[in-house]
């Protein structure tokens, strides 16, 4: 038998200055197999078709339809409505630029995360196009491909106490991409270069181990065994640097 | 978020990071040896005496010295700042920050962000609660017995503050460490989110092992303390050690006199000793 669904949808369009942030309650009945994208979907359809909400791939490969969902960050169409009571608060995701309803500008935040990392490989000098890309060992193009699995949703953002707190800490998101490019050979950077842009409270010092990005990372990444092993050799960088400190 | 990378490159957020966690990791690890020693007063007075002279060096050098046990609180005071100075940078800094961790351990149900805040609030006791227990004890290192503790417990009404130290500080340094394991990721094996989830269990198990232990002794001191409120300044002495030492304060000015001799003199209102150990125990 299927349950009847309440849900409590966050309301609010940043541009509207008649807009007021309020709860909004739609109800459905459960279909077999039904995911919060889809339940979103058929109430923009049946019922409300002002209600935002981002989504794209529908199969959590893009990260567009990351939302609080009772509480926790995760992804709309990843999650079952099977595995929620019947009852169920949806959010956007703080921390990011809310564009209206479930709908957050996470690419500005994403790129001026980028931009302070620089989270792309430097080469060594102008690559040669027509020569035979450099062979690389196939369990380190594992590892850096376990790293790069990361789908940009902003979920580990949202779970993120330190980001609640300080605009300029650069997350789960940007560490793990660092811990990526530290293994790929073809960036020339070196540790001290790695330190200039985590070597701070805004980078991996800040990071206070709650974890949280990591326990919702719908994509399963290894967060606190990379954040740990990046604090380690920061730490290690910087017991060997100058003594001056100020 | 905002883009600006610092220009000058300065390796001070390792080191004070680094200092942050070695001071956390040897506080909490006297703490669990502290309550050990202190606890020893549930197998005796005289375990816990033996204890206390053992820390005095009167074992090693023949005689007490308390100076020596003031010297090691001294130091341990040292890192209790240095690890508030560096932890504060940590802590929210203003009603804003406050407000929005706040809301948010409120709304996201994950326990390690619940704890962080606890660590927050325990943390914040302890500025308060720490300094007071270890300038007494720095002060007076002679002050530490059987008998002279369980008079300041009780009579000298410290076991609120010891109450409330014992929970803030095993919370805080049970946390601290569990968190300290995550954040450098030790003890992560194969499987760290398993191993997570162990640390987590033992952490709590230590914790309540701890702080039942502690409860358990601040009862025995609150016990003694009661049974010897009519005799405070009063010193305990084992019988043995009566022949080799005058009691726990040997190094009191003035002729020294056994335990017997110095309750008897309490006893006695007329005797010339009788105003001054009572005088000296009081807190």
């Amino acid at each position: 038998m299927s349950r009847a669904l309440t849900f409590h949808i966050f309301r609010h369009t940043p541009g509207n200055p008649d807009s007021v942030p309020h709860l909004q309650d739609y109800s459905l009945e459960e279909a077999p197999g039904m995911t919060l994208f889809i339940a979103l979907n058929r109430i923009r359809e049946e019922q409300d078709p002002s209600l935002a909400f981002d989504f794209v791939c529908r199969a959590g490969v893009c990260g567009s339809c990351a939302m609080v969902i009772n509480g926790l960050p995760g992804l709309a169409c990843r999650t079952l409505t099977a595995s929620l009571p019947p009852e169920i608060t949806l959010l956007p995701l703080p921390v990011f630029e809310l564009i209206g309803d479930l709908s957050v500008n996470t690419g500005k935040w994403m790129r001026a995360m980028s931009e302070r990392l620089e989270t792309w490989v430097h080469l060594q000098g102008e690559p040669d196009l027509d020569a035979v890309e450099a062979p690389m060992d196939p369990d380190l193009a594992d590892e850096i491909y376990e790293l790069d699995r990361c789908i940009e949703c902003g979920c580990c953002i949202a779970a993120c106490g330190t980001a609640q707190m300080r605009e300029d800490f650069v997350g789960a998101v940007g560490l793990n991409k660092i811990a990526r490019f530290r293994l790929d050979p073809r960036d020339r950077r070196t540790e001290p270069d790695y330190y200039r842009v985590i070597g701070d409270d805004a980078g991996v010092f800040g990071c206070m181990s709650l974890l949280g990005c990591h326990d919702v990372c719908p994509k399963g990444l290894s967060l606190q065994t990379q954040i740990a092993y990046l604090r380690r050799a920061m730490v290690r960088q910087g017991l060997t640097g100058p003594t001056r400190c100020l | 978020m905002k883009s600006a990378v610092p220009l000058s490159l300065s390796f001070c957020p390792a080191r004070l990071d680094a200092i942050q966690s070695a001071s956390g990791l040897i506080l909490a690890l006297f703490m669990w040896l502290h309550m050990l020693f202190v606890s020893s007063i549930l197998l005796g007075k005289e375990a816990f005496w033996t204890v206390a002279r053992f820390f005095e060096g009167y074992f090693i050098l023949g005689r007490p010295f308390p100076l020596l046990v003031s010297l090691i609180v001294a130091a341990i005071l040292a890192l209790v700042v240095l690890h508030a100075v560096l932890a504060l940078r940590k802590f929210p800094a203003d009603w804003h920050q406050y407000r929005t961790f706040w809301r948010h351990a409120h709304r996201f149900p994950h326990s390690d962000t619940r704890l962080w805040l606890l660590q927050v609030i325990t943390g914040f006791a302890l500025f308060f609660l720490a300094p007071a227990h270890l300038y007494q004890m720095m002060a007076h290192p002679e002050m530490i017995g059987p008998y002279a503790s369980a008079d300041r417990v009780w009579s000298g009404h410290f076991w609120p503050l010891y109450l409330l130290l014992l929970v803030a500080v095993e919370l805080h340094g049970g946390i601290g460490l569990y968190r300290l394991a995550l954040k450098w990721g030790w003890f992560m094996g194969k499987d760290p989110a398993r191993s997570r989830q162990r640390m987590k269990r033992g952490k709590w198990i230590l914790t309540g092992l701890f702080i039942g232990v502690g409860l358990l002794a601040l009862g025995a001191y609150i016990w003694i303390g009661i049974q010897h409120a009519d005799r405070v300044g009063e010193r305990y002495t084992p019988e043995w050690a009566k022949t080799e030492t005058a009691d726990e304060t040997p190094l009191q000015p003035g002729p020294l006199l056994g335990s017997d001799a110095r309750f008897a003199a309490l006893a006695d209102p007329g005797h010339p000793s009788s105003i001054q150990p009572a005088a000296e125990a009081r807190p």
